[in-house]
């Protein structure tokens, strides 16, 4: 095709005016452009670092296997950074091509090649790997049942990959032992979502930040951790610097409160307390501020136990009682049955009907919940005086008190001023916290008093961490206790659904959901897990109290197995590991924290034999018959009732008894449907490792060049996934739209993206529910929508359910302190996070060169007047040390962190600074999440 | 990072310091006057250890005997060998490979027996102190930093050693997105000591901001005009002296220019 240089401009011109403006390019002109320009194409996808969901576009060359991604670029088109990335999005076309990415399948052998599990790494072929994961599944289920297959999943698999992974699991293996390490991150937020909402994901989008006048970042570090977000939050505050405030409520002062207006340094967990203030502020000394047309219309008051624990192992469980726990450790794990009311939380449980000294005796986690009065909620706040407030929340012990106090003042101030928009974003430093769900309810009854929620500008916002935690853990619902769409897999007619959909037959699926991520690494100490696969995560570094997850992984009975793309710490604990594609050697879709789906196509061709998790999850699907994983299961773990033989029902569908898993959930009639065809614009010219195969000719799972499968299998997997949601307030929009577009956010209703949910005027389904009616809301989630009645100290268990369609929830929650805080023996707290610089546990980033070389390992901050006092000094080692375990560590006084006396933050990207293992495993008893922000400590020099 | 903590020094380190102390005294018999320009030359782009005495002066009185480097915890130091086109024998460092780490009690300059390395330039009220220290001055190439592309980096920023005061972050809005921040590093010359964290910490793929010796990289500004703005900037008058001035169309006396009608009529 000879394209003239005038053309080529031509072309050229409008491709690049048109990208500019946002425009959809028309795929031709674009080829046109792009064939004229050089030997690279370029092609759209999203960045693989964190949840904000830049659109980037990715340039490759070569022909074939060696086709390779060459640069990237921020896609100007794409509306949540228009062409804009931070430093780890800068490196998106390095992070693949890592000296020692891992090329083939290895196994622990001993010198006669058989598996020993003492044995070192050799390379063995996928057939061979695939014949000793089915071997070890099989002997699992047999002496475990469907509870002792687990998987370590991830808020990083594409949609398509952490869907292929739950059908596997949920409807063949029918064990609901998955859940990801999104876990880690934001189950406090869904369960928060749930609670109040009844629905899961915000309401808001990040439009909110250009059209709000106050933004108050709750314990985030946006600027290091969402650096695209935190620029347009710094350029809504260059616009109107005198109306725009930002307020950084922090443990220590970081990057974030650089642009602040206050900061606000608050003593680890008491959070809760603020929150409570602010309220308290409202409800007693500004009652005008609150909205009651509102609130009466949309909202009921609710409370729920306070004696849940701290998510700690129980006093019966096996490892407990075989003594696998020092006496050291038990004394924090002790209090997961019981502990004494301290001083600092006594009043806060008064109106809760403990005080100060009492013994509580913990019950653990529940979701149960019951509604209570207005007069009881208010009762709650009466605790949260100023004085009180600021004695607890405090966490610079060397701030005047006096001058603290106005900032609260302020800060209440500013969310109860009629008139001002205000979005309250958060991440982490709420979510990882053993009273997570609570805080996170705590947010949303503030902005519900106000009637500042679900509005432009406005509404308390749950940022997320990892790309697809949102469109995939969530969405998708990779979790114990979900399926896809906000189904549970607890509700016998949510399984009815998913059964139908995946035509299996009805009663295959497991109705017990108990083993989130924690709990998989405890049945494994345990001895009931035998069976445990690492996807997409990095479970042995990202997981506390980790010396013991590790010791039970290496010198227990029992198969780990780890797809990766680098050889981290969980690779190095395996019994198999296998070379995972990474992102841009696959076809993908992540959803980013706006609700915002993106898609992108396989750009090049994955290096050595490695093949994406979803071939790998098919592939192993190949193994497992009717026969083989339909049969009974009797009672094992939580499950105390038996699962039943389907095999007669899957008859009567028409299945045999060695019908594969392959062909009734990957290879079906509806998936053969999808048909490959070099035609389709969306297809054309690209490559399909999966579908077709590739020239690399990888000797697949059967021992023969593996040829693909024949049909579009991602479109097949994400058409059947989406079809949950659409009708039911998680529309998306045809696998074809996604490839022309930038994201839509969902729910997508007649081709048009939902920015503010739940608002009548934005939202189709609360427009539908608020039909003829002048309400300006719906909360139209269905979760926990009908509630007995009570007080704050119980339920009344006579009570009738209540109703409660389209409203919300507003929760009396108190302050409560977490199980481990400094003390004589361990004086300081400990809070651990990340960098800007570094992803996660670094496998990708610090292989790339120049990302290594800017932040080379984890420093240990501190603040000067503590460095001095244990006589160390900047650049200088020390041991942090808990009662779990110790690391060395290089002490910083005046880096980027800033703590206040008394306590240290140590970033857990660096797998040579391995803080997990001082971590401890506390978790939200509710929302499961670990509590990472916080344990105790004592710091000397090394 | 290199090393953990202050470890004797390795067999090969001692062989190499050893190898540039002996080519040090060495020099100081015959040179090649040529390779001595070439060096000098170029020494005027070197780094020198905290507290060196202006180039010229450090050069007479460093004796090449190493101890800085052998005192420096971080391999930051160098003795500068033959064929590396620096005077040989003397200490430098390269940001780029081992940027200084600033130690508190700087321990490379309290070592020196000549005085090349001077305390008391590095001390303050006859403390050692780590802010008087000036090896240099960072400069940033604009053109290719990319936090001046609008990129989230500030990798600069957030590894200075004196972070919000040698580099502070200027915020600009970013016209062509219409929605996010621009924020570029500054570099405060007053308080930048030259360590060169930022030139190591720099992620583009040769370091966009780089540190200079301060003569090199500073401009100045005459005495003849004072900031009306700047109390401070007062201080410059002192250094203010009428001078007569001459430029192409002055270098004739008026007598004579206006004796020499050339070709105007």
């Amino acid at each position: 095709m000879a394209m003239e240089r005038r053309d080529f401009l031509k072309s050229a011109a409008a491709a690049s005016a048109a990208s500019a403006i946002g425009m959809a390019v028309p795929t031709e002109v674009q080829a046109k452009a792009d064939a004229a320009g050089n030997d690279w194409r370029w092609d759209k996808a999203a960045c693989r670092f964190c949840g904000t969901g830049c659109g980037i576009m990715m340039a490759t060359k070569g022909e074939g296997a060696d086709r390779k991604i060459v640069a990237v670029k921020g896609d100007p088109a794409a509306p949540v950074n228009r062409g804009l990335n931070c430093i780890k999005g800068y490196f998106n076309a390095k992070i693949m091509y890592g000296a020692d990415r891992l090329t083939q399948p290895l196994l622990r052998v001993d010198k006669d090649g058989n598996f020993d599990k003492k044995g070192k790494f050799a390379p063995v072929s996928w057939k061979r790997a695939f014949d000793e994961m089915e071997f070890n599944i099989k002997k699992t289920l047999k002496e475990k049942g469907p509870e002792g297959v687990a998987v370590f999943a991830s808020g990083q698999y594409t949609v398509m990959e952490g869907y292929a992974a739950q059908k596997m699991m949920k409807a063949g293996f029918r064990s609901n032992a998955i859940d990801p390490n999104a876990r880690h991150c934001m189950a406090s937020a869904v369960v928060g979502f749930y609670q109040t909402f009844g629905i899961d994901e915000p309401s808001g989008c990040y439009d909110d930040i250009e059209l709000t006048d106050t933004v108050v970042s709750w314990g985030s570090n946006m600027a290091e951790m969402h650096p695209i977000l935190w620029s347009r939050v710094t350029d809504r505050k260059l616009s109107d610097p005198d109306r725009v405030k930002v307020i950084s409520i922090q443990t220590y002062t970081h990057r974030t409160s650089d642009l602040a207006d206050t900061e606000i340094i608050f003593s680890p967990n008491t959070d809760t307390a603020l929150w409570n203030y602010v309220a308290r502020e409202i409800v007693y000394n500004h009652p005008d501020a609150i909205d009651w047309d509102f609130v009466k219309k949309h909202i009921v008051f609710a409370a729920g136990p306070v004696n849940l624990g701290y998510g700690l192992r129980r006093s019966d469980d096996k490892s407990i009682k075989e003594g696998k726990y020092t006496a050291l450790e038990m004394e924090t794990v002790s209090k997961e049955m019981q502990k004494e009311v301290s001083a600092k939380e006594g009043p806060a449980l008064e109106p809760f009907g403990y005080k100060t000294g009492d013994m509580m005796k913990n019950n653990g986690g529940t979701l149960g919940h019951w509604e209570i009065s207005f007069e009881d909620y208010k009762k709650s706040l009466a605790p949260y005086t100023l004085d009180y407030t600021a004695s607890v929340v405090k966490g610079d012990p060397n701030e005047d008190i006096e001058s603290f106090k106005k900032k609260l003042q302020e800060l209440a101030a500013l969310y109860i001023e009629k008139d001002r928009k205000v979005v309250s974003f958060w991440t982490m430093g709420m979510n990882q916290h053993t009273r997570g769900t609570w805080d996170n309810t705590l947010a949303y009854n503030v902005h519900f008093l106000l009637n500042k929620q679900a509005r432009p500008g406005s509404g308390a916002f749950s940022l997320t961490g990892q790309p697809s935690a949102c469109g995939t853990a969530r969405e998708v619902g990779t979790f114990t206790h979900r399926l896809p769409a906000d189904l549970m897999v607890k509700v016998p007619a949510h399984r009815k659904i998913a059964e139908k959909q995946w035509m299996i037959p009805d009663g295959t699926l497991n109705g017990v959901g108990k083993q989130h991520i924690m709990q998989i690494h405890r049945d494994i100490e345990d001895g009931l897990v035998k069976f445990a696969w690492v996807n997409v995560c990095n479970a042995y570094q990202d997981s506390a109290s980790a010396s013991h997850w590790i010791k039970a992984a290496r010198e227990m009975d029992n198969f780990i197995v780890t797809s990766d793309g680098y050889p981290g710490i969980s690779a190095k604990v395996s019994d198999l590991i296998l070379p995972s594609a990474m992102m841009y050697e696959k076809w993908g879709a992540y959803g980013n924290a706006e609700r915002r789906t993106q898609h992108w196509r396989q750009q090049v061709l994955p290096v050595g034999d490695a093949m994406s998790d979803t071939w790998q999850w098919v592939e192993l699907s190949k193994r497992f018959t009717v026969d083989d994983v339909w049969g009974e299961y009797k009672p094992s773990g939580k499950r105390k009732t038996p699962l039943e033989d389907v095999r007669a029902k899957a008859k009567a569908m028409g299945y045999n008894g060695d019908t594969t898993m392959f062909e009734i959930l990957f290879a079906n009639k509806k998936a053969t449907a999808y048909k490959l065809d070099q035609n389709d614009p969306i297809q054309k010219g690209y490559d399909n490792s999966e579908c077709y195969g590739d020239e690399r000719k990888v000797v697949g799972s059967d021992g023969k060049v593996f040829e693909g499968y024949g049909f579009f299998i991602h479109k097949y997997l994400f058409e059947e996934y989406a079809s949950f949601g659409r009708g039911h307030g998680h529309d998306l929009a045809p696998f074809d739209v996604y490839h022309k577009v930038r994201g839509l956010k969902w729910p997508v209703v007649d081709g048009k993206e939902t920015q503010w949910r739940f608002n009548s005027k934005y939202d189709p389904y609360a427009a539908k529910e608020t039909k003829g009616t002048d309400d300006e809301f719906a909360f139209y989630g269905k979760i926990a929508k009908a509630l007995q009645h009570g007080n704050l100290e119980g339920k009344d268990k006579d009570s009738k359910k209540t109703p409660l369609k389209n409203k919300a929830k507003i929760f009396a929650r108190p302050y409560m302190d977490p199980p481990e805080m400094p003390d004589k023996e361990y004086p300081v707290w400990l809070a651990t996070g990340r960098v800007l610089e570094h992803w996660h546990s670094g496998t990708m980033t610090m292989r790339v060169p120049e990302l290594y070389r800017a932040v080379p390992e984890a420093l240990c901050y501190m603040n000067p007047a503590d460095a001095k006092e244990k006589g160390v000094k900047r650049g200088g080692m020390v041991w942090v040390e808990s009662r779990r375990g110790r690391v060395k560590a290089r002490v910083e006084t005046r880096g980027r962190n800033r703590p206040p006396q008394g306590l240290v933050f140590v970033p857990w990207f660096d797998e040579k600074v391995f803080i997990n293992k001082v971590c401890l495993d506390a978790t939200c008893p509710m929302s499961k999440q670990t509590d990472f922000k916080k344990c105790a400590v004592k710091i000397y020099k090394a | 990072m290199s090393k953990s903590s202050r470890e004797p020094l390795s067999d090969r380190r001692k062989f190499i310091l050893n190898m540039a102390r002996g080519a040090g005294l060495a020099t100081l018999g015959g040179f090649v006057w040529s390779a001595y320009v070439d060096e000098v030359t170029a020494s005027t782009l070197l780094l020198r250890p905290p507290g060196a005495l202006v180039e010229e002066d450090f050069l007479k009185t460093c004796i090449k005997c190493g101890l800085c480097v052998e005192a420096c915890p971080f391999d930051t130091l160098v003795l500068a060998a033959p064929g590396d086109h620096k005077p040989v024998g003397t200490p430098f460092f390269t940001p780029r490979d081992v940027p200084c780490y600033m130690c508190e009690d700087i321990p490379c300059v309290p070592v020196c027996p000549t005085g090349a390395l001077d305390e008391e330039s590095v001390s303050k009220g006859g403390v050692l102190d780590i802010r008087e220290m000036d090896m240099g001055l960072a400069v940033i190439d604009q053109e290719s930093c990319i936090a001046f592309w609008g990129i989230q980096c500030d990798a600069c920023y957030r590894a200075c050693p004196i972070l919000g005061e040698a580099i502070t972050i200027e915020y600009a809005k970013n016209e062509r997105t219409g929605k996010h921040a621009f924020m570029k590093p500054v570099v405060h010359g007053d308080v930048c000591t030259g360590c060169g964290m930022c030139e190591l910490a720099c992620v583009t793929e040769k370091a966009s901001i780089f540190v200079l010796p301060r003569e090199v990289s500073t401009g100045k500004a005459g005495a003849h005009y004072i900031k009306g703005w700047d109390k401070a900037d007062d201080a410059r008058v002192k250094d203010a002296k009428a001078i007569n001035t001459k430029t192409r169309l002055s270098e004739q006396s008026a007598m004579d220019s206006l004796n020499d009608s050339g070709d105007l009529y």
